[in-house]
């Protein structure tokens, strides 16, 4: 009997060199001034459901896309969005493995500034003190870059004041009025810059929470192709007054009304565009 | 209050020694602040005061001491028992908050401060002697007093007075402590209070020292001995 033939030969490198060989460790530099894998690991988040975070005038909501993986799942399984303590909630996308731990982080943290200094631990404090623990992972040669990014509602009780912030795998941290990340973030972003946000000089015009699930709702539902992407689950929460400013999960019954809303919303514009090409036929 | 009293006059280890003339157990040559301790929480402020004797045994190793000491702009600490014990607490403290107010980019809250003393009392009680008041003014509460006893609990007080003369005022205090007292009416009450507490507490003595806190600033004054309300 002959021996097996040699394997062959692996392949050679077909996607574009990018890297080409500074792309090997979160360590190394490469000579145009990038960590490749830092920017592999935001790669990674993209692959991730879409997870969107709306700061609006009474309250913050925070929405995410989850693929249903496998018909056999429980519905509500495989949270997205966690509950740091009471005054925080986190909604994550990309590896939710790797999120997992950024959870858990939070948690520490959380309880930890309290026990030490009696107070909730502030907004700023909690997304810098995340954005540090993600950082740490990205300057080891043992370690790798979370595959995740995190964004986070709060509400600071001392100054009565609610806030978003958004962590990336490269332990960037700011502070938004809106902000998207995963699948559909680019569109989504382009959606969301629709909206009345900042508006200074009369801000009683600014999106309201209730506005903002509708919003949110549609732009998740407009963003989701039906033949290219799995199925999906919505997921959303909020921290206004009327949650008690607690960051809980958005009622199941304005959760479906705001769907309902949605994809009537999505049809007549769908309806519109049709009856504006026909005019232009014409 | 009266489980308060218990606890600065009988040392954990020694029963005995509870009736003695040294109820904090100091080490030889150590420095007491065998003191009496007050602050009264007004509309708008916080009204702190003390006496200022620090003694070694029966000798007065300082007769003008300065026992209330700001750890932040508008935060005051009232020290009493060993007095090394609590200058390092002050210290540490300070520092804790002055890093704080630098990461959260806010001026710390009395309740912060607080904790952070109880921390450090609770997590090394059997190797300080340290009764302290923290007290100050802030934007979240307003003026706000706790009492930190020996052991490391905190409580959150109306007013509080400490010390080892405090034990001569308590009927004092509850006899004249009303809630929603003015600023002139809180220190005049503390400082009678103090004066009446130096006369009777042979471990508290010399001026009486006051420190009124508002959101515009801290007002530091003393009264002589020879000017004192009452006594000696």
């Amino acid at each position: 009997v002959s021996p097996a033939p040699p394997p062959p030969p692996p392949p050679a490198r077909s996607v574009m060199s990018a890297g080409s060989g500074y792309d090997l460790s979160s360590s190394t530099f490469s000579p145009d001034g990038r960590i490749f894998q830092v920017e592999y690991a935001s790669k990674a988040v993209e692959n991730g459901g879409t997870a969107l975070g709306l700061k609006c005038r009474d309250g913050v909501v925070l929405a995410v896309e989850k693929p249903v993986l496998n018909k056999m799942l429980l519905p509500t399984s495989n949270r997205r969005i966690h509950s740091v303590d009471e005054a925080h909630g986190l909604a994550v996308t990309g590896f939710v493995a790797d999120a997992r731990q950024i959870v858990n982080r939070a948690r520490d943290e959380a309880i930890g500034y309290e026990e030490t200094y009696g107070t909730k631990i502030p907004p700023s404090v909690l997304s810098d003190r995340l954005a540090a623990y993600v950082h740490y992972f990205t300057l080891h040669g043992a370690l790798r870059p979370f595959g995740a990014t995190a964004l986070v509602a709060s509400y600071d009780d001392e100054t009565k004041e609610h806030s978003l912030h958004m962590v990336e795998p490269s332990g960037m941290s700011h502070r938004y009025f809106a902000c998207a990340a995963g699948k559909g973030r680019q569109p989504a972003k382009t959606e969301l810059e629709k909206l009345t946000l900042n508006n200074r000089e009369d801000p009683a015009q600014n999106i309201s929470v209730r506005e903002g699930v509708k919003q949110l709702a549609r732009i998740v539902h407009a963003l989701h192709d039906e033949a290219k992407d799995k199925p999906f689950e919505l997921e959303m929460s909020w921290l206004c007054e009327e949650s008690g400013w607690k960051h809980k999960g958005v009622p199941r019954d304005v959760i479906n009304e705001s769907v309902e809303w949605a994809k009537k919303d999505i049809e007549e514009a769908e309806e519109e565009d049709e009856d504006s090409d026909e005019e232009m036929e014409g | 209050m009266s489980a308060h009293a218990m606890s600065m006059h009988a040392p954990r280890s020694h029963a005995a020694s509870a009736a003695s003339a040294d109820p904090y157990n100091l080490k030889p040559g150590e420095h007491s602040t065998g003191t009496t301790i007050m602050a009264i929480p007004f509309d708008g402020g916080v009204v702190m005061g003390a006496d200022s004797r620090t003694s070694t045994g029966t000798y007065i190793a300082v007769r003008v001491a300065d026992k209330i000491t700001q750890v932040h702009d508008r935060i005051w600490i009232c020290r009493s028992g060993s007095a090394a014990d609590t200058q390092a607490l002050t210290d540490y403290l300070r520092h804790y908050l002055g890093q704080l107010s630098v990461e959260t980019g806010r001026a710390p809250t009395v309740k912060t401060a607080a904790h952070l003393m109880r921390r450090m009392i609770y997590e090394n009680k059997d190797n300080l002697m340290a009764g302290v008041i923290v007290g100050g003014w802030d934007a979240v509460d307003g003026g706000s007093v706790y009492n930190i006893p020996l052991g490391g609990s905190l409580v959150k007080m109306p007013f509080a007075i400490g010390g080892s003369g405090s034990t001569y005022v308590y009927g004092l205090v509850d006899h004249k402590f009303k809630e929603g007292m003015s600023k002139d009416e809180a220190k005049a009450l503390v400082e009678k209070t103090v004066a009446h507490a130096m006369a009777r507490d042979g471990s508290s003595g010399g001026i009486i020292r006051t420190v009124v806190i508002t959101e515009d600033g801290c007002d530091k004054q003393f009264i002589p001995g020879d000017q004192l309300p009452f006594g000696p």
